[in-house]
């Protein structure tokens, strides 16, 4: 666990937001009320719905464990997403290491599966590690390019290149371009 | 090409999310104060003078808060001067919770849940020590209570120590009256302290 603390401790010094007053900190459970959702959303894109729920857990209590040494001016929202992401790539190379190539990616709980679910699912599913990653952070989390690039590392250049090819490949797979030509709501 | 993001994912992700929410939230706060890092768990219980906030430390019950005072503000001053670590959790607070309610009902005179007096410093430590003290349905006055500090002009300074008494209840900063008999002030009420010495008072 120590790992944990010392990579979410790394990861503090990198988001600034100014304006916050110095030396107040706020209670822990309000940024798990604030930030939860965004949390569980962008672990659920990136890992599917089986594997978010501890991904989302262990993200939570390694950022409770880090949180009061955590800068003052730190941006809690990419704070919390980086640390969800070292959590992600934990489980994403233990499946590699662990599921024949053949096996089918994670899905849906059966009960919530229906068509539209398991187009969704496998759609993400197709799509690079580092695409599914950045469309999470951008369009789910609502990070700019910038801060994504700053957690999945490379450039900002080439995060927004990888987001622009998985939503063209997401609309693609998802037939969201098909027959949609010229209609305006 | 066409970058506009397919509201269709957001919402098959987002399905059934906010009931997991509150499980996770749950299971945090289990797992935290297993492995020892919930420096401060809280929880409100609903009571005859209105719904009290608890929040305890590892050691005991650090603060009480009343309705009247503001939860969030209460919490925040916790997150600053004691801990950040701080989550809603019920399981600690269950034996205070249980004390309360029995001490309500008329069941229980002295709790024995033990408290954490670290919010407390110098002089308005030593009164709040001697507050303890002071037994169920019995009274003293400020001026009582400074003398038996050891500090009989320090009348005005015990009434500050009442008043910001981190865990009233717990330790009975109600039981301190003016030496002409009124009630004098209470954190949670003039109400408040007029239904607790009333109710210890019938018993």
């Amino acid at each position: 666990m120590a790992a944990h603390e010392d990579e979410s401790g790394d990861a503090t010094s990198r988001f600034h937001v100014p304006g916050r007053l110095p030396g107040m900190r706020e209670p822990f459970e309000v940024l798990v009320r604030r930030h939860g959702a965004t949390v569980l959303r962008v672990c659920r894109a990136v890992l599917g719905p089986h594997d978010a729920q501890d991904a989302c857990s262990e993200t939570f209590l390694a950022a409770l464990r880090a949180y009061p040494g955590l800068d003052q001016g730190a941006n809690i929202e990419a704070w919390l997403v980086t640390i969800a992401h070292r959590k992600a790539i934990d489980v994403l190379r233990s499946r590699e290491r662990t599921v024949p190539v053949d096996s089918v990616p994670d899905g849906p709980a059966p009960e919530r599966a229906d068509g539209r679910d398991l187009d969704v699912w496998r759609a993400l599913g197709e799509l690079s590690d580092k695409q599914r990653a950045v469309v999470a952070y951008h369009y789910l989390a609502g990070l700019g390019y910038r801060e994504v690039a700053q957690i999945v590392g490379g450039s900002e250049a080439a995060a927004r290149r990888a987001g622009a090819d998985g939503v063209a490949a997401l609309r693609r797979m998802l037939g969201v371009d098909v027959g949609t030509k010229g209609v305006v709501a | 090409m066409n970058e506009t993001w397919p509201e269709q994912i957001t919402s098959v992700v987002e399905e059934g999310m906010a009931a997991e929410l509150d499980r996770l939230a749950a299971r945090l706060a289990t797992t935290a104060d297993t492995e020892g890092i919930l420096d401060l768990a809280y929880c409100t219980v609903p009571s005859p003078i209105g719904e009290l906030l608890l929040v305890a430390s590892e050691h005991g019950i650090v603060r009480l808060a009343f309705e009247n005072e503001d939860r969030e503000a209460v919490l925040a001053e916790l997150a600053t001067k004691v801990s950040p670590r701080i989550l809603a959790s019920p399981e600690r607070l269950e034996p205070a919770a249980r004390e309360l309610a029995e001490y309500f009902s008329g069941a229980r005179r002295a709790f024995d849940v033990p408290v954490d007096l670290s919010l407390t410093r110098g002089f308005r430590g030593e009164v709040v020590e001697f507050l303890r003290s002071i037994e169920f349905g019995h009274t003293r006055s400020y001026a009582e209570v400074a003398g038996a500090v050891g500090n009989p002009g320090a009348v005005r300074a015990v009434g500050t120590a009442c008043a910001t008494n981190p865990v009233p209840l717990f330790v009975p900063c109600h039981r301190v009256v003016r030496s002409d008999g009124t009630f004098g002030a209470y954190r949670g009420g003039h109400e408040a302290k007029r239904f607790l010495l009333a109710m210890e008072a019938a018993a």
